[in-house]
């Protein structure tokens, strides 16, 4: 079907006798006969738009989303208020329509805001330099191992296992052919086990990987396992939840070479999961080995404030195989979403929100301890996300609370071994008090009802 | 040569930061409706001074930023025919589908069974695109072109190293895209360059040289960064198999054949697919996009791991159990707000649809080369390769340079006077000044009159006063930026008091 084109019948008549050839067909005789396709797509016709629409939206509604359900889920994203200042702005032509800004002088709206971003990203995470994004935060935390692998000749990574599962796993799926071996230090009561890092450290580390606050919510003591990792010369990465570091001191406080981290909760949608974008911050030092996009402020032929694309030295197009990375843009439009929301948190709000996620944290890790069969999976200090065991099967315990309309939060099973009756709880400013006791209740009638339901297999077991 | 300054000009740019005042804001926390636990974070763990973040009240965030927006130029306002960047229209139904509240407030770690509709539509993603591609196995997560890319790169690796086979060297050809030489390090392997003919397709000489079995894989685009299908395309397969390599595809171009001519049909063993290239995503300013991968039934065992798959009974799931896989390459399932737009663009379009979009962008693309081959523009812009084109197509800025003194970047900076977006400039490298331009399927016979018409009008004014396209943007928000002194002493964030 004819969309979104306008070349009609005599356009095209007109356009093949200029170009001076009979037919279409004839424009694709550059390609070999044996590999032409002699036959239609075997796709649908095409369909107007309003029934595109239905059945998109058709499809939509068989999806539970966090309208549809009272929802503790998190794990990597989170279901933060997104203000409508955020939709108006991202969705703006001028912004939404254009690539990357190639031609600088009618690429200023993009390039300052990149700048802004940067130095947003910058201001949080107490580091000096900050590109204009990456693809999400997993893929971040790997381009900072392809940093530490380009920076010093070393065959060891050691990565904490309260790094996101996602974040690990990618790092060994890159790391294939660096020939670089990637460790993993246990947790010991919940936070990264620092005898174990201190014993596996040594001059062969290329780099360590941490995560604050860890994927079982738990907050690092930074400061304690960060000097060990300078000491033996390996590059210190911090995986961070933006959203904490108005309240958390921010990884540059304690000397942590790269900050990266998942974007989304910085005004991004939940979208399945993408698209969102990784954050990238680093030590001075490391400017000229930063992988993706950077915008640099300079000036115009009469002198007026600009801004460029700039150290591209550093990249694919210019540098080829030698180039600190292959990405190629920066994910711009989610960059705008998150220096918007950073800019209607402001300096004050930042911390509020951090303040009001803590406690409310606080109470509803109270308020689950003390459900019958409920228990808490470790102790530390928590500031958005706890981890819970419950002394029943937990994929039960989420199917019974999902029929009482509540998604009690994510399974651990399917990452750890070791926490197969582990269940991981979000919260955000959208989850209030009246949430949290309606949480615990449902979760307590789930945790009965399965243990019940058990009973019965555990005799003839 | 000066202008009076436009408001825009006069309207110095100041940071959203540089706006801040103590004590202003926008945003009002919710009540602490919980009894506060003193206790709840030790002090130790606690950051001493906020974050200076801006400090600005809702009407002057909204104003500063749909201010900057103003000194951007957009695919909706005008013309963009930005080689092998494929900017063509963007449907705004695509972003009403994805703002529906089933997908944009989906949670990514939903359980399968409560995101069925979300499930579906990716599986059926991919079979469309695995019928586009011809090749039938596909896996939706990387989340950019060269995403993918680094997958096929390390799918290649996986496939390899199953059969005890470790390679060293990946070939790429000259004209291509930097993201495939990049990928290629990332990736552990070693870089060999392969040239190109006088036709502007592989130099078959040189791949048979460079042909052993220490090769991995040759990364291909087809057509190529010259606009060019490389017409030995079955025999660089045939040769490229024969000694045990694979075949990777570089679907930036896939805009130019689709129903034509299939990656899978040419011998490809894996493909990747830029989204929002040919399946319309936005560009965002750089992003974000989608770089899905199809490959072949010999490496389908090594495609990321979760797959989007249909059970016996008919429901959607992820499926993990896959032993051989390289693994994940990012979080969750990919960038599911991307899949949603490019779905509903197959569906709008359908199979013929598709088929007849990659007609017109042949039809316009040859149209302009056309009119740009005319007496007064085709002397001073050659065309690289003198022959029908698919796509896109080069012209070389080189006789211009000889003749009027003027460079490609002053054709494109007197452009934007025209209120054109210029094409891709110095790309591929090895035209001497190159002009890289795809118009698209979605743009009018009269605008590319316009376009060439504004070209022939700036080679008149060049042969008359150089110095007019030399000095020019005149009429932009800011003129000529100083990029090397940018680069010499980087200032890359707001320094704050």
């Amino acid at each position: 079907m004819s969309r979104y084109t306008s070349a009609t019948d005599a356009d095209r008549a007109a356009m093949l006798e200029r170009i001076g050839v009979q037919s279409i067909d004839e424009l694709f005789e550059t390609i070999p006969e044996g590999v032409r396709l002699d036959r239609a797509l075997d796709l649908a016709p095409g369909r107007p738009e309003q029934e595109v629409f239905a059945h998109l939206r058709e499809l939509a509604s068989r999806n539970v989303s966090a309208d549809d359900e009272l929802s503790f889920l998190g794990a990597g994203m989170y279901d933060h208020y997104v203000p409508a200042l955020v939709d108006s702005i991202i969705s703006r032509s001028e912004f939404l329509t254009p690539y990357t800004p190639y031609q600088p002088e009618v690429s200023q709206g993009t390039l300052q805001l990149m700048f802004e971003y940067q130095t947003a990203i910058s201001e949080l995470t107490g580091l000096p330099v900050s590109n204009a994004t990456l693809y999400e935060g997993p893929s971040a935390l790997g381009a900072a191992g392809f940093l530490a692998r380009q920076h010093h000749k070393r065959t060891r990574f050691l990565i904490s296992r309260g790094v996101h599962p996602h974040a690990r796993e990618t790092l060994r799926t890159m790391s294939a052919g660096w020939g670089i071996e990637v460790q993993e230090i246990p947790l010991r009561d919940g936070v990264t086990d620092a005898d174990a890092l201190a014993d596996a450290l040594g001059d062969d580390v290329s780099a360590v990987f941490l995560a604050q606050p860890n994927f079982l919510g738990a907050i690092e003591d930074l400061e304690a396992l960060v000097p060990g990792i300078k000491e033996c010369g390996a590059i210190a990465v911090c995986s961070c939840d933006a959203m904490t570091l108005g309240v958390l001191r921010p990884p540059g406080d304690f000397d942590v070479d790269i900050a990266v981290g998942e974007g989304q909760p910085l005004g991004n949608r939940l979208d399945y999961g993408g698209p969102s974008f990784g954050f990238f911050a680093a030590q001075q030092a490391f400017l000229r080995r930063m992988p993706g996009r950077i915008a640099g402020e300079t000036s115009d032929a009469d002198g007026r404030r600009g801004f460029v694309l700039t150290l591209q030295t550093r990249e694919q197009h210019i540098r080829r195989e030698r180039a600190t990375s292959n990405i190629t843009t920066a994910q711009t439009l989610n960059a705008l979403a998150a220096i918007v929301y950073l800019s209607w948190l402001g300096r004050q709000g930042i911390v509020e929100i951090g303040e009001l996620m803590l406690q409310r944290t606080a109470y509803a890790r109270k308020a689950l301890a003390g459900v019958e069969g409920v228990e808490l999976l470790h102790e530390q200090p928590v500031i958005r996300e706890f981890a819970v065991r419950l002394t029943a099967d937990v994929h039960d315990v989420i199917e019974r609370c999902a029929a009482e309309g509540v998604n009690p939060g994510y399974p651990l099973g399917a990452d750890y071994d070791e926490f197969d009756d582990g269940l991981l709880v979000a919260i955000t400013e959208q989850r209030t008090r009246e949430d949290i006791d309606r949480l615990a209740e449902v979760l307590g009638r789930a945790v009965a009802g399965a243990r019940r339901a058990r009973r019965p297999e555990e005799v003839t077991a | 040569m000066s202008l009076a300054e436009t408001p825009q000009q006069r309207d110095r740019a100041k940071t959203i930061f540089e706006k801040s005042q103590p004590g202003r804001r926008a945003f009002v926390a919710p009540e602490l409706d919980v009894p506060e636990d003193p206790d709840a974070l030790p002090e130790r763990f606690r950051r001493k001074e906020p974050p200076r973040l801006p400090e600005i009240a809702e009407p002057e965030i909204n104003r500063h930023f749909n201010r900057i927006s103003k000194r951007n130029f957009d695919l909706d306002t005008g013309f963009y025919p930005l080689g092998s960047c494929t900017m063509k229209h963007n449907p705004k139904l695509h972003e009403r589908v994805a703002a529906l509240p089933g997908n944009a407030r989906l949670h990514p770690a939903q359980a399968p069974a409560r995101a069925q509709g979300a499930l579906q539509l990716m599986y059926e993603l991919q079979g469309a695109l695995a019928e586009i591609a011809g090749l039938p196995h596909v896996s939706l997560q990387p989340s950019a072109g060269s995403h993918g890319e680094l997958a096929g790169v390390l799918l290649t690796r996986a496939f390899h190293e199953a059969n005890g086979d470790a390679r060293t060297k990946i070939l790429t050809p000259d004209t291509a895209h930097g993201t495939n030489p990049a990928t290629v390090t990332m990736g552990g392997y070693e870089v060999v360059k392969v040239g190109t003919d006088d036709q502007g397709g592989v130099d078959m000489d040189d791949l048979k040289a460079n042909l052993d079995d220490e090769v991995a894989c040759l990364m291909l685009t087809n057509p190529n960064t010259l606009g060019v299908f490389d017409e030995n395309i079955e025999e660089i397969a045939k040769l490229v198999h024969g000694v045990g390599a694979t075949l990777y595809y570089d679907g930036a171009n896939l805009n130019a054949v689709m129903g034509r001519a299939r990656p899978g049909d040419m011998g490809f063993d894996i493909v990747h697919y830029n989204l929002h290239k040919t399946f319309t995503q936005p560009h965002g300013g750089g992003g974000p996009g989608a770089g899905p991968i199809a490959v072949s039934g010999r490496i389908e065992p090594y495609l990321p791991r979760p797959q989007v798959v249909r059970r016996d009974d008919d429901t959607y799931d992820l499926d993990f159990d896959r032993p051989k896989s390289i693994g994940r390459l990012r979080g969750f399932q990919g960038n599911y707000g991307v899949f949603v737009r490019s779905y509903a663009y197959i569906l709008s379009l359908g199979g013929d649809g598709l088929q007849e979009a990659s007609e017109t962008a042949v039809l316009n693309a040859n149209y302009l080369l056309a009119r740009l081959k005319e007496e007064g523009i085709g002397e001073h812009l050659p065309v690289a390769f003198d022959r029908l084109c698919m796509h896109e197509f080069v012209l070389s800025g080189a006789p211009m340079k000889k003749n009027l003194g003027l460079r490609t970047t002053d054709l494109a900076k007197r452009l934007l006077d025209h209120g054109y977006h210029p094409p891709t400039v110095y790309f591929p490298l090895l035209v001497d000044e190159a002009l890289l331009i795809e118009p698209t399927e979605t743009e009018t016979r009269e605008t590319l009159d316009g376009f060439a018409d504004a070209i022939a009008e700036i080679l008149r004014e060049g042969a008359e006063d150089p110095e007019i396209a030399r000095n020019a943007p005149y009429t932009t928000p800011v003129r000529r930026l100083d990029e090397a002194g940018a680069a010499k002493r980087p200032i890359i964030r707001q320094e704050l008091e």
